[in-house]
């Protein structure tokens, strides 16, 4: 009798802690999502970046990557943008 | 002026209308001059749980459209003179609501009275956002349930991000957790949330925790406010948040398994 209410308490145990372990999973998912929302400009940005920057060097869409960051205190704009390898310049127009 | 206080959740059944009746009438049985607002327009139900429903003659989207002054909605409570609750309006809906007309009744109220409880509906519709809206002090409620402590968390970035004083760069509104339907025993066999949890999951300033108790669903099926229950353990549960949010030094209670007797010892050996 004693094995059996100990098997139905152990089996139960933890239930409480996979509780807490999921919740603050989706909680600082959920607020990093909150707080790194990028602004609306962004794709329209990156989009207008790589036209202008294919004007004078032959870069691929992916090689081009525009990032917003955002702390307390401060937002960072971060372009990044990945120059080819074999002729990183192109003839000047 | 007077403090406004939204008491909020996100989710439903939580206990917002018991909290918001308790501490409504907590305050005012201190001396202090409170209203209590049901902002659940179409579902209204504070003034079943205050003991008024039949009172009701006035209501809030009567106010904000002219069709009755302030004083002609305000309810003035049987038991307790410093308080008084204006009611939603049942057969409206929620964009009756406007923030025109909730600002202006505060501003009304804020002229003789100390507390302005604002009793949100569930959900981050425009009842809720209003509700929160003018908040100096929030309460949020949370069961210590994963959905509810989801959307707890939910609120918490609203009221730092939607309201009034978020969006005018003030102080931002203070946030208390309020623990309702807390069992104990439940947690000690690791089948609940712990206070220590919920805290920790929302980094939230503990005002109190309220035990699961019979208590409560007695004083709503009567239209009592539970903190009028003195000898329950609610009651006094709510009692100690009105003080603690007075700063009144109460220690926490009702976190602990009460002591069991012989009796139950036997049935509980470990």
């Amino acid at each position: 009798m004693l094995s059996l209410l100990d098997y139905f308490r152990s089996s139960q145990r933890g239930s409480a802690s996979i509780a807490k372990e999921r919740l603050q999973i989706l909680v600082a998912h959920e607020r990093s999502a909150k707080h790194k929302s990028r602004p609306s400009y962004l794709p329209q940005l990156q989009q207008e970046l790589l036209q202008v920057i294919q004007k004078y060097i032959k870069v691929d869409l992916d090689a081009i990557s525009v990032n917003f960051e955002q702390d307390e205190d401060q937002e960072t704009l971060e372009v990044n943008i990945v120059l080819p390898d074999e002729h990183a310049k192109t003839p000047s127009t | 002026m007077s403090r406004i206080i939204v008491v909020t959740s996100g989710k439903g059944g939580v206990g917002k209308t018991t909290t918001s009746a308790a501490i409504a009438m907590g305050l005012a049985k201190k001396g202090y001059k409170t209203a209590v607002i049901d902002f659940d327009v179409g579902l209204r139900n504070l003034d079943l749980i205050m003991g008024c429903e039949r009172r009701v003659i006035y209501d809030l989207v009567n106010v904000i459209n002219n069709e009755a002054v302030l004083n002609q909605a305000l309810i003035k409570d049987k038991r307790c003179d410093q308080l008084y609750i204006l009611p939603a309006s049942q057969t409206r809906d929620k964009d009756a609501l406007t923030q025109e007309g909730i600002e202006r009744i505060l501003q009304d109220l804020s002229k003789d009275f100390d507390y302005i409880v604002c009793d949100s509906p569930a959900g981050i519709e425009k009842g809720a956002h209003l509700a929160m809206y003018f908040a100096d002090d929030a309460f949020v409620v949370t069961n210590p349930e994963v959905s509810s402590v989801r959307d707890s968390d939910r609120m918490l970035g609203l009221l730092s991000s939607k309201s009034k004083r978020a969006e005018n760069n003030q102080e931002p509104i203070k946030e208390y957790l309020l623990l309702t339907r807390y069992s104990p025993e439940r947690v000690k066999l690791g089948e609940m949330l712990s206070v220590e949890d919920v805290q920790e999951i929302l980094s939230l300033n503990l005002l109190g925790v309220i035990p699961e108790s019979k208590s409560v669903l007695n004083a709503s099926n009567a239209g009592v406010p539970v903190i009028l229950d003195e000898k329950s353990d609610a009651g006094q549960a709510y009692a100690d948040i009105v003080d603690r949010y007075l700063g009144i030094d109460k220690p926490h209670r009702f976190i602990e398994e009460e002591k069991k007797g012989l009796f139950s010892k036997l049935f509980r050996s470990k």
